[in-house]
């Protein structure tokens, strides 16, 4: 089996360690796991933002670079999302395009969801034990590939306790092109998020997008709550047991 | 209102009136939690099939039913008109409003009526016009256009609604809400028995039937059509329905999607006017059926299936944008998710270049619709449409970024470039990163590149 890592552009460039958790838990779990060094972005921003001909030149590129890839895995649900379920809607009308699409798409997981759905892991090791998490549902993981419970069910069966939260279904205001173009809002939406979030150790997402701006408007704002990507927390349930 | 555009208006929203954010979150919320409540309650997901179904189907067949239902009201004694557009309809209304020397008007909460700006309408012919919904009147009141399709003065909090009252009606300062609705009750009743004319929109048309329905939980729309001698609904050509059984599940649906209720307080089924053999009800019943804009809406590949809106709301209550702003921000009769799709195929399709950027693309909405709008596809739809119009500095940015993700190398050294200048200045200097600094500080790169990463610590291993 064949697992190609698709790194994604912002975590190579803004979250690389959490990336690199990542590829180190799939090595400790057997996983073979390969880079295809010419990947850059899936051209989800362009897609959102409307400018559909550049996500298309994107997306194809995707598409050429993990050809013979048996698995896409991505620490990234937004990114998963695009090829999953965006990318194809950039080929409509164009038949080999969007049979590749279709086809890259039915090898593409999120993470966790690989982790649980190919895996079939239960546990990925113990390491957690007494630690209080908040879990931050992405959008598109949550409500695009109905990646919902894995994620909790791995944090808990580490040791975790993950805190009911009254937001945590809620959009933290990132939205790519979104948080360019109507920033005050984009930000309500993230103090939204921050003024809600429960007394823990730690915010986690299986999303690094909104990671980012939730973590930024944290530190903007003076609040001191530590986050931590999900590749991150189950690398260290994994090593800590 | 002075706001131009979505964007400032929704600054300024946020800055300068943090109550309405607060006022509107609660509400929403409120709102929220009963239709997930109501919708668990029922077979909910084979529901919204068959309601989905059955609209399209309606709309696919749509000017059958309209005669249809012209048919079956004309044969009852309404008289049908048609209006083209917003202009037209005023005219049908002026003519009514003159031919039966009307002075008085109460209305029922009716979204088509704002759109076709009756009360302007009203007032200038020297018509009083009476909103009589508890929500519109307040809003009325105020001066304000409604800021939700369902609670109309959504943003509007308790506090501030006393001193509305106090100032206009003399109630005192520090009223409870029962005083409150009491005090619009007595206004209201008033302008009910004297009114020559009462104005409502309609939630339904059964085709089959010829039936008006309508919903409400106040008792004054069933007032308004029934007291005034002269009925006038209000119909957009899309709220038709096939047959009187499929009320059944639409009007169940709506209620439970709109304020998780099993169905509305009061449901008036209107057939025409009253009968030789009946103690009341209008002597006059006029349907106006309104296009203004519908049909191109119906004619457009990719946004037909929003027509098939039953005006409950829910979308608004599921968006997390329209929750920070509340609807006035929008600009539009139409406000949140439905708003966005809606009013650039109503209107004009310009008006998404910046309406369409109003979304987080969080597709919550789409979660909740009773009719099953694919909104998010169909916002994104209208950036795509946008995009082709986009500053040519946006349109550049785009052109290059594309051209640097398709080129590795070009990509893996930009990588490099952006540790080397981070350290020196934070990257403030694009405009993308600039504006994000100013909410979030800089935004950091790691300080080795996953490609870095893995060539140190993977690559052979």
């Amino acid at each position: 089996m064949r697992v190609c890592f698709f790194v994604t552009c912002l975590a190579d460039q803004f979250f690389a360690e959490a990336a690199a958790d990542a590829v180190r838990l799939l090595r400790a779990l057997g996983v073979e796991v390969s880079f295809p060094r010419a990947q850059t972005c899936c051209g989800q921003p362009a897609y959102n933002a409307g400018h559909w001909d550049e996500a298309r030149r994107m997306a194809a590129h995707t598409q050429e670079v993990f050809e013979g890839c048996d698995y896409v895995v991505l620490p990234s649900g937004s990114c998963t999302t695009m090829l999953r379920a965006y990318s194809p809607r950039l080929f409509e009308g164009d038949r080999p395009g969007y049979e590749a699409a279709l086809d890259l798409a039915g090898r593409s997981y999120e993470l966790v969801e690989f982790l649980v759905k190919v895996l079939n892991a239960e546990s990925v090791g113990r390491g957690l034990a007494g630690r209080r998490v908040a879990y931050h549902h992405g959008c598109h993981v949550s409500r695009e590939l109905g990646v919902k419970e894995e994620p909790v069910r791995l944090l808990e069966a580490a040791g975790a306790e993950v805190v009911p939260w009254e937001a945590d279904q809620e959009c933290c205001g990132f939205g790519g092109v979104f948080a360019v173009k109507n920033a005050p809002v984009s930000l309500a939406m993230a103090d939204r998020k921050l003024d809600t979030v429960p007394e823990v150790d730690v915010l986690t997402s299986a999303d690094g997008a909104c990671l980012l701006h939730l973590a930024g408007r944290a530190k903007q704002r003076g609040l001191g709550v530590p986050v931590r990507h999900v590749a991150s927390l189950l690398w260290e349930a994994h090593r800590g047991g | 209102m002075a706001a131009k555009g979505y964007k400032a208006a929704a600054r300024r929203a946020l800055e300068q009136q943090p109550e309405v954010r607060e006022a509107v979150t609660r509400a929403t919320l409120h709102f929220d939690q009963n239709r997930e409540r109501a919708f668990g309650e029922v077979e909910a997901e084979a529901w919204r099939d068959w309601a989905a179904a059955t609209k399209r189907h309606t709309l696919s067949r749509l000017d059958g039913y309209l005669l249809e239902a012209e048919q079956r009201l004309s044969a009852r004694g309404a008289e049908v008109h048609w209006a083209e557009d917003a202009e037209d309809a005023q005219r049908i209304l002026r003519e009514l409003v003159e031919r039966y020397g009307v002075r008085r008007v109460v209305k029922g909460k009716s979204m088509l009526s704002e759109e076709l700006e009756v009360n302007g309408l009203l007032e200038r012919l020297g018509v009083e016009v009476f909103e009589t919904d508890l929500g519109e009147y307040i809003i009325q009141l105020a001066g304000e256009p409604p800021s939700h399709i369902v609670g109309p003065a959504i943003h509007k909090g308790l506090e501030e609604i006393r001193v509305l009252f106090h100032e206009k009606l003399g109630t005192p300062p520090d009223a409870d809400p029962e005083a409150l609705a009491a005090a619009a009750r007595r206004v209201l009743r008033e302008a009910f028995l004297t009114a020559g004319m009462g104005i409502s929109g309609a939630n339904f048309v059964v085709a089959e039937t010829g039936t008006v329905v309508l919903v409400e939980n106040e008792g004054n729309i069933r007032l308004t059509t029934s007291a005034p001698k002269v009925h006038v609904a209000l119909v957009g050509i899309e709220k038709l329905l096939p047959r009187a059984a499929d009320l059944e599940v639409f009007l169940q649906l709506l209620a439970r999607a709109a304020t998780g209720q099993k169905i509305g307080t009061f449901v008036s089924l209107i057939n025409g006017p009253r009968r030789p053999d009946e103690p009341d009800g209008p002597e006059h019943l006029h349907v106006v059926f309104v296009d203004n804009g519908r049909t191109s809406v119906l004619a457009d590949r990719e946004m037909h299936e929003a027509l098939s809106c039953i005006r409950c709301g829910a979308c608004l209550n599921a968006c997390p944008v329209y929750r920070q702003t509340g609807g006035h921000a929008y600009g539009q009769v139409y406000s949140g998710p439905i708003g966005i799709v809606l009013t650039p195929g109503l209107k004009d399709p310009a008006l998404a270049d910046e309406l369409g950027y109003a979304c987080s693309l969080c597709t919550a909405c789409a979660d909740v619709c009773p009719v099953r709008i694919p909104l998010p596809k169909q916002i994104l739809a209208w950036r795509v449409r946008s995009a082709g119009r986009a500053p040519a500095t946006e349109r550049a940015a785009f052109r290059s970024y594309a051209a640097l993700m398709t080129r590795p190398r070009f990509y893996r050294l930009s990588g490099k470039l952006l540790r080397l200048a981070a350290p020196l200045t934070g990257a403030p200097w694009l405009p993308v990163l600039g504006a994000w600094a100013a909410g979030h500080g800089a935004l950091e790169p790691s300080p080795k590149s996953f490609r870095e990463i893995w060539e140190e610590e993977f690559e052979g291993a």
